[in-house]
């Protein structure tokens, strides 16, 4: 049996039927880690002795005959600006190199609760910043689809860890695409939830109102399956919010038949690559043969999103990131004078240059005389961004759109071009700044054999219905 | 609105940076290209928009309450008896640079 190659339902079935064992599964894992992942860079830190204890652990209640927690024994990686205890943390950053967290995040707490095997830390952007992965400070990213190419950010080992069969299913965080985006280049399934539907307990924070945790699968049911165990209110996250989970995998073969489809034609515009376009217009002549209706909307301040994202998502992070001053954790500069010293030296030699850019990017943003200009500006445009979506949603169930303007580009391609990077985010950012849930999956692949991605919004806590109509897609593929 | 040299050195000392030379002159030319993108923002009268600051007032809450019973749910069961688990001492010192069993240490803070 191809152990690393099964989705989450064959390797929990194969678990419960004893046909492996949840340690020979995350030892067929580790083993293929070792072999394949240099050449891709996904993980960062490898948690054996957590992930093989646990994977005895549910080898103990098998062999007892016990029944088997919807999880039992799938090996899983997370990204590594969620806090595992006792396992080396880093967000991807020097300033966070040597970091061993005290306490678990709320969502691999739950993962593992639900008998999930940790297999490492995945890498990342750092500080979740950037759309390559070219902006870890230990190593970047190989596209396994292509290894000249990025496999997205910020998320990129989480979605380069599914694709290359180095873990069953994956989670990442989200904060103006970093999950949808590297899902769309890698050719796997990643989901942004709605905001506050995950705890964000234990995330590292970026930008505290855009930061959203969610899965990456191999399938829809598998992304389904994930964020069911994830979802729902903790009281370590006051913003994580108190409505029922449902129960997203019973719901996924419910028919869209009748389903208003929205497409808005500010997704389909100038700098959409022709690949690209045709890959998602064929998936939506698919979506209505099985029966949707295809319904044009206009989502008329799109072109406004990236701008209000920078200056929102910069401003949020030159605060959350203040902590970073090498007195509690982390970093310390060396040879220091006095404590102002230390913190600006801690600073300039931990963080990276797109860090920086966006401290100072979000501090100018913040600063006396720019405010109003530019944050307040910024949260009055996002306003009318969000009601944008809440207009369409009155007329369609979901809307569908590229997940990214062109299929991974090559390795150093955008580094030198900030702006140009920040782009890559302009089919993604809307839904981070309105808090609706998006999907990327696959949908076939350009000439060059690079996988195109499609997203599937849906209103605030509908899920299900994004899932549904994700299903109902891949079902019909 | 163009940024100089002299508004990069002053950000930064607000953001607690410090910068090469080289490292100012880039953060001039990438902040006036970000800047030039983001002006297209004044092209919208948002005079009569309410600013948004966050998505969690706005949904998935009981929208017949008002104010803090809005969010009573959100009231965490331990403080409420002003209880709270917090680390140990030598727990939250772990990862400490320096720290002396009891305290955070650094520099001197008033030079005399």
């Amino acid at each position: 049996m191809d152990l690393t190659g099964l989705t989450i339902d064959s390797a929990r079935s194969a678990v419960a039927e004893r046909k492996t064992t949840a340690t020979a599964l995350a030892e067929a894992f580790y083993a293929k880690i070792e072999a394949d992942d240099p050449k891709i860079g996904a993980y960062l830190i490898l948690s054996k002795e957590r992930g093989l204890a646990k994977a005895s652990e549910i080898d103990r209640l098998a062999e007892k005959g016990d029944k088997l927690p919807p999880l039992a024994g799938m090996p899983v990686g997370i990204k590594d600006v969620l806090v595992t205890k006792g396992i080396r943390t880093t967000a991807g950053s020097k300033i966070l190199g040597n970091y061993v967290p005290p306490y678990d995040c709320t969502a691999v707490t739950r993962l593992e609760a639900a008998g999930a095997v940790v297999l490492g830390k995945l890498n990342c952007d750092e500080f979740a910043m950037g759309s390559s992965n070219e902006n870890s400070a230990f190593k970047p990213v190989h596209n396994p689809r292509d290894l000249s190419r990025v496999p997205g950010g910020s998320s990129g080992g989480s979605a380069a860890a599914v694709a290359a069969d180095i873990a069953v299913a994956t989670l990442g965080s989200d904060t103006g695409g970093s999950i949808r985006q590297p899902a769309s280049f890698c050719g796997v399934v990643g989901l942004k939830p709605t905001y506050g539907r995950v705890s964000r307990y234990g995330l590292i924070a970026f930008a505290s109102s855009l930061d959203h945790i969610g899965p990456f699968g191999k399938t829809v049911k598998d992304a389904a399956i994930m964020l069911r165990t994830i979802a729902g209110r903790d009281p370590m996250d006051s913003t994580s919010a108190d409505v029922p989970v449902p129960n997203y995998v019973s719901e996924l073969d419910k028919p869209v038949k009748g389903m208003k489809i929205g497409v808005a034609k500010e997704y389909f515009g100038e700098g959409l690559d022709a690949e690209v376009r045709n890959g998602v217009e064929a998936a939506i002549q698919r979506l209505a043969k099985r029966g949707c209706e295809i319904v044009e909307v206009s989502l008329p301040h799109t072109k406004y999103a990236i701008p209000a994202y920078y200056l929102v998502a910069t401003a949020e992070a030159s605060s959350n990131l203040a902590r970073f001053d090498g007195v509690r954790y982390g970093f310390r500069a060396k040879d220091v004078r006095s404590l102002s010293d230390m913190y600006r030296r801690t600073r300039d030699q931990g963080f990276g240059a797109e860090v920086k850019r966006r401290i100072m990017l979000g501090t100018y943003a913040l600063s006396a005389g720019y405010y109003d200009a530019y944050y307040l500006k910024a949260q009055r445009v996002r306003t009318l961004l969000t009601r944008d979506f809440e207009d369409a949603f009155k007329r369609v169930d979901v809307i569908v759109a590229p997940t990214s303007p062109t299929a991974a580009f090559k390795l150093g391609e955008k580094v030198d071009d900030p702006l140009a990077m920040y782009l890559a985010d302009i089919y993604t950012v809307t839904a981070n700044l309105a808090g609706i849930p998006g999907i990327s999956i696959p949908v076939g692949v350009t000439k060059e054999k690079l996988p195109i991605g499609m997203q599937i919004f849906g209103k605030h806590f509908a899920e299900s219905t994004i899932l549904r109509v994700a299903n109902a897609y891949e079902k019909a593929a | 609105m163009k940024v100089t040299e002299k508004d990069v050195a002053y950000v930064a000392d607000l953001a607690n940076l410090e910068l090469s030379a080289d490292e100012r002159t880039r953060m001039v030319r990438d902040l006036n290209s970000i800047l030039g993108h983001v002006d297209s923002l004044s092209e919208l009268d948002t005079k009569d928009v309410q600013p948004m600051a966050q998505i969690s007032d706005r949904y998935g809450v009981d929208e017949s309450k008002k104010g803090s019973e809005r969010f009573a749910y959100a009231s965490r069961d331990d403080v409420k008896e002003g209880l709270r688990t917090s680390f140990p001492t030598d727990v939250a010192l772990a990862n400490a640079p320096d720290a002396d069993g009891t305290f955070f240490k650094v520099p001197k803070v008033i030079e005399r």
